[in-house]
């Protein structure tokens, strides 16, 4: 059981974060009490995994202090904090795939010269046993499932005799026996004494084995409760609950027809793992649906599948009624599909000209010059046009496009996505990295496009532009959509819930 | 025959040596991810420098120590460029290669046709020298072969069997891992580069000090091009690395000997190479490259984001 | 450590007067180097940097030399700078050139009674098609196999080497020869026709030339370049609009190597008139190609214009040779100092350099 009495393990004290142009971590107190299982509980950007990086001296902060079991320290590097025996399991684990198990777990480690390499692998096999981390020391990392690496990166830590061990998003790689395991492990891990720290955005999870949450939200704590004490609902409220500002309102709208349909779709992640398990859902002419959900339940892949970036192992995806499915990036272009994607810099080319930039999706078409030639002054005078269209500030045509400013890139994408009228726009993350001015810009020109009638995926994970911008909302979550119901404030809160897992619509009640 | 046999391996393995060298170094750079083609030019930089050493001050140990200096400096300059500045690697190295090839002729002007004034001897080793048909094959070299032949196991140790070794392969494969361990990326390529340039000069020393021995220009003859490939034949491993070496400089040796069996020798001269690229081939296969292959990180700056 | 540490920061913006002032400082360093290790062995830069203008464009007969040699610098370095621009690292020019000389004189010596308009255009295909050729193996690896093609092509080039030795010592030894390893003469009709009274054999020149300039047009001009460009700089982008990168890296690696073929056929038709071992086809001029398109920053048409003096710089080297007595690699200095400051330079046109000091 925590003790309340002796010092905390961890107290982080108006933790002050600030990245150019956010800031992440606001005034933050975090106490997290010797050997307790402490969630950090919030969506994406709430500063969770910003907070923990602090500890673990990745990051180091503008303002506050930290204290680990009552000691002021300063934590410049991974080492400062693997001294203070502090661990940390990161989302994306860090492990050499070629090399063993064993070669993996002591990479680093100045323990003299000689590997030995039969003692490490009884020291890790012990270590193994004693926290039921089974994992077979020889086997090479390639071998091994999400779960098995994952354990292994737990080795690393306890094998630095850590104490405290952070765990960033620790299921989100894993299938749910493996989910099962690694509660099981945090417990005995508990048991042993160690002081836990997860940061998840489920709330099951939270429910299932943490002793407190702190739930935080745009950078700042909103509260410390005690899980005992409080439920899912409440703690959704807590993750999500805020006036969403609503700076726009969208008019009435009437949806057309169907432009998309997406039924039963099945795609694999890059490690052949599933990343959406059979979703289904349809987009109209002059609607937008939002898919919202935490980053990495499947988002990216999606679209990536509907580009014809990523195979369909099962389902078909029809754009106006002509099937997708096995058409090729190319086609699907033609075909009236186009995106703006979250990783911005796949879709553009900075060292390039925004004229060159303009065209290159449509560079094939015959206005663009015939016979293999490019016309130059077709390109220019694309280029103008939707420089002049979409109010793109640039000092020219010819200037880089990574000159820009992020909301002017943004805008220049945007621009060249609707210049060839496409049946279907499908923008990823559209504000992120921007200013309030530059958002409100760019939800102005998507709300436009809606009332003109063009179908609008939007994948987001900032729910209030998810809510200001949608007709309807999906929820994904870990590859399954939970739920589509109105964009609509009073539904809000059942959103949350959908983001955080703990809630399902069945089917009918779906919009 | 068991005269030819003798003679074939006497001449292979000294033939051998300096790309031996060469290539257990180039085995140690590649295992930390960087490529270096300046492998030629550090050779050629190495022969020269042991000559002109030797010769002026008489010392053979100290042509061959300054030779290997000279080499593994060299080699900063591309860590520095590779590493620091993070420039194409491949540009980088043969812009080395030109000046060392360059730097060396007008060096080595003087030496041309210079007897060495500290000549190398070979040993004679109590009891193995004297053998019958070992003793001429295998047991009358210098020094410095048999130095080379003394590394492979000390270097095959160093990358298996200590953490160095595990500290160097991980910067290779995935310096992100190594990084997030609290290795020192930077400082391991750095090191292991030099090392690799050290080795070069010391293969190229080999050439002008003792197999030679002699200055010519250009007398590496392409041998630093040889060692790049030997570094993928023989798949990154210090073993390997020996058998590769022996049987390259064999071939290259015994390309003339050869013929009246009818093995025309330019053709025996290129199966080392489309070996090579057979090598290359198999270990790009998924299934083999995960026991073994080309470093994952080889010729990738690494550089660690931060936001 | 505590040392101070270096930290390379990216610049957000390169202007063409940063470029192109880090190139002139770069090149003006290099010279500085280059004058310092002359020195320090003895030799007087300032005398030494005469005799190499001098004798690369100081005289008639030196001009002449000058732009000869740029013929299959530029020929071969314009395809380089496509490549380069897709981020196709061909190496292996050298290799190509001497697979293009092979065919090149292949035919010459088994068709030289062809009459020579027809001969000639022949002999220019056969060898584009052998360099071609010979890269197709780099490229079927690379782009089917994921197999770096900085090494394959690296190889194919002793590869070619071997070749060519087989051959001039081997079947197409001319019997005229006596013992040298040559082939026989090429017919009249195989020869390439000079300037009178210099080596430039101006059908490979203004091929060359020709061909800068399409290459040129082809990167700026046509959709084809345009895909090449948006594949070097950002596959990823290229592959998000539906380009085929795959065969984007072929193409460009045919041609590069097509091209080099050409200069190979260039080389034994136009200089020496016969197939000789590769070192007497070919003094590296592969590689040296890699400067030329370097130093042009990859635009087949600042190649003309790098190609010649690094013509120039070939042509000094041998001047100085003679004049000073110093070793013909010596002009590798030039080469390797120019590369080396050139890429550093470049550095500092992407970068900032920050020095961090540690406590």
């Amino acid at each position: 059981m925590a003790s309340a009495s002796a010092p905390p393990a961890v107290l982080m004290r108006g933790i002050t974060k600030r990245f150019p142009g956010v800031v992440a971590n606001d005034r933050i107190d975090l106490e997290v009490r010797e050997g307790e299982i402490h969630a950090l509980l919030g969506e994406n950007g709430a500063g969770k995994t910003t907070l923990m990086n602090i500890l673990y001296g990745i990051y180091h902060p503008d303002e506050g202090e930290i204290q680990v079991r009552g000691r002021t320290v300063v934590i410049r590097s991974p080492q400062d904090a693997i001294r203070l025996g502090i661990g940390m399991i990161h989302q994306q684990f860090r492990l050499v795939p070629t090399h063993t198990v064993t070669e993996n777990v002591v990479l680093g480690m100045k323990q003299g010269v000689l590997f030995r390499e039969r003692e490490a692998r009884r020291q890790i096999e012990a270590l193994a046993r004693h926290y039921h981390l089974e994992v077979d020391p020889d086997a090479r990392i390639w071998q091994l499932s999400a779960g098995e690496q994952q354990r292994v990166e737990i080795l690393k830590a306890l094998y630095r005799q850590a104490q405290i061990l952070i765990l960033d998003e620790p299921t989100s790689m894993l299938t749910p026996g493996e989910i099962e395991d690694l509660l099981k492990i945090l417990h005995r891990m508990k048991e042993e004494g160690h002081t836990l720290i997860f940061i998840t955005h489920k709330l099951d999870e939270v429910t299932a084995i943490s002793d407190r949450v702190t739930v935080l939200r745009q950078g700042r704590v909103v509260t410390t409760l005690e899980t005992a004490k409080t439920n899912e609902r409440e703690l959704a409220q807590w993750m999500v609950g805020r006036e969403v500002l609503f700076r726009l309102t969208k008019p009435k709208n009437t949806a057309g027809e169907i432009v998309l349909r997406v039924e039963n779709l099945h795609v694999d992640n890059d490690k052949q793992l599933p990343a959406l398990k059979g979703i289904s859902f349809a987009v109209r002419q002059g609607e937008i649906l939002g898919i919202a959900g935490v980053a990495g339940n499947g988002q990216r892949e999606l679209v990536e599948a509907l580009i014809g970036l990523r195979p369909v192992v099962q389902g078909s995806i029809t754009l106006n009624g002509r099937s997708l499915t096995n058409m090729s990036s190319r086609e699907r272009i033609e075909a009236g599909i186009a995106c703006v994607p979250g990783e911005r810099m796949t879709a553009l080319v900075p060292g390039m000209s925004i004229a060159e930039n303009m065209i290159l999706k449509a560079y094939r078409q015959p206005v663009f010059g015939k016979g293999g030639l490019l016309d130059r002054r077709a390109v220019n005078a694309h280029a103008d046009r939707l420089i002049a269209e979409y109010a793109v500030i640039t000092p020219g045509r010819e200037t880089p496009v990574k000159l820009l400013s992020g909301g002017n890139i943004q805008r220049a994408l945007l621009a060249r996505e609707l210049s060839s009228q496409p049946s279907l726009l499908i923008v990823a993350s559209p504000t992120s990295g921007l200013d309030v001015g530059a958002t409100e810009t760019i939800w102005r020109i998507l709300l436009e496009q809606r009332q003109q009638g063009r179908a609008i995926l939007l994948i987001s994970e900032d729910l209030e532009e998810v809510m200001t911008l949608s007709d309807r909302v999906a929820v994904l979550y870990e590859g399954e959509i939970m739920g589509i119901v109105r964009g609509e404030e009073h539904n809000l809160e059942r959103i949350g819930l959908m983001m955080a897992g703990a809630l399902r619509l069945p089917r009918e009640e779906w919009v | 025959m068991i005269e030819f046999l003798v003679s074939v391996i006497a001449l292979t393995i000294p033939a051998g040596t300096a790309l031996l060298y060469g290539t257990l170094g180039e085995v140690y750079a590649e295992r930390s991810g960087v490529l270096n083609l300046g492998v030629e030019g550090m050779m050629i930089m190495g022969a020269v420098t042991g000559f002109a050493v030797t010769q002026t001050t008489g010392n053979l140990l100290l042509g061959i120590v300054a030779a290997a200096l000279v080499g593994g400096l060299m080699a900063l300059i591309h860590a520095f460029a590779s590493v620091t500045l993070r420039v194409n690697q491949v540009v980088s190295g043969l812009a080395l290669t030109m000046l060392g090839l360059g730097i060396s002729g007008m060096i080595g002007k003087r030496y041309i046709g210079m007897p060495l004034a500290a000549r190398i001897r070979p040993l004679d080793i109590p009891v193995l020298s004297d053998l019958p048909v070992l003793g001429p094959m295998l047991f009358r070299f210098n020094a410095l072969v048999y130095l080379a032949m003394a590394l492979v196991p000390i270097l095959w140790f160093v990358l298996y069997k200590t953490y160095w070794g595990i500290t160097l392969r991980s910067v290779g494969e995935n310096p992100a891992a190594a990084d997030a361990m609290g290795v020192n990326v930077v400082r391991v390529r750095y090191l292991a580069v030099v090392f690799g340039g050290f080795m070069a000069g010391l293969g190229g020393a080999f050439l002008s000090v003792a197999y030679a021995p002699a200055w010519i220009e250009g007398m590496t003859a392409g041998a630093g091009w040889i060692v790049i490939a030997l570094t993928i034949f023989a798949m990154w491993d210090p073993a390997r690395a020996l058998l590769g070496a022996y049987l390259f400089g064999g071939v290259r040796v015994l390309q003339f000997r050869l013929q009246p069996l009818g093995i025309s020798p330019n053709f025996l001269n290129m199966l080392p190479f489309l070996l090579t690229i057979l090598v290359l081939l198999l270990v790009s296969g998924q299934a083999f490259r995960r026991r073994v292959g080309v470093p994952a990180a080889l010729m990738q700056p690494y550089a660690r984001e931060e936001r | 450590m505590n040392l101070p540490r270096l930290r390379v920061e990216r610049r957000l913006s390169t202007s063409r007067l940063t470029s192109t002032l880090a190139l002139v400082v770069s090149l003006l360093l290099a010279l500085l180097a280059i004058g310092l290790v002359f020195s320090s062995l003895g030799v007087d830069p300032i005398y030494a940097y005469r005799r190499i203008l001098r004798g690369g464009f100081g005289s008639l007969y030196g001009l002449g030399e000058s732009l000869a040699k740029s013929i299959p610098l530029l020929l071969t370095g314009a395809g380089l700078a496509l490549a380069f621009r897709a981020r196709v690292y061909n190496i292996g020019a050298e290799g190509q050139l001497l697979l293009g000389a092979i065919v090149g004189g292949g035919i010459a010596l088994n068709f030289g009674h062809w009459p020579r308009g027809v001969l000639l255009p022949v002999m220019f295909l056969g060898g584009f098609l052998g360099g071609a050729l010979w890269a197709a193996v780099p490229a079927l690896l690379k782009a089917r196999f994921r197999v770096d093609e900085v090494l394959t092509s690296l190889m194919l080039v002793y590869v070619a080497g071997d070749l060519v030795r087989y051959l001039v010592y081997g079947p197409w030894r001319g019997p005229e020869e006596r013992g040298f390893p040559y082939s026989s003469r090429f017919a009249l009709a195989a020869q390439l026709p000079h300037v009178e009274g210099t080596r430039i054999h101006y059908p490979t020149l203004l091929l060359a030339v020709g061909l800068a300039v399409l290459l040129y047009l082809l990167l700026e001009r046509t959709k084809l370049g345009y895909e090449i460009r948006v594949t070097g700089e950002n596959p990823a982008a290229a592959r998000y609009a539906g380009m085929n990168t795959d065969r984007i890296i072929i193409l460009v690696l045919l041609l590069s190597g097509g091209l080099a073929g050409m200069a190979g056929v260039g080389e034994v038709a136009g200089i020496h008139a016969r197939l000789s071992p590769p070192e007497g086809i070919s003094p590296g001029y592969g590689f040296t190609a890699i400067i030329v398109a370097w130093l042009a920053r990859l635009n087949p048409l600042a190649a003309i214009l790098t190609a010649f003096l690094i013509g120039g710089l070939l042509v000094g080297g041998d001047a100085i040779q003679v004049a000073l007595n110093l070793p013909a690699a010596s002009i590798y200095i030039f080469n390797g100092m120019i590369l080396l400051f050139v890429i550093a330079g470049d550095v500092f046109t992407r970068y900032r350099l920050r020095l961090e000091l540690r406590s």
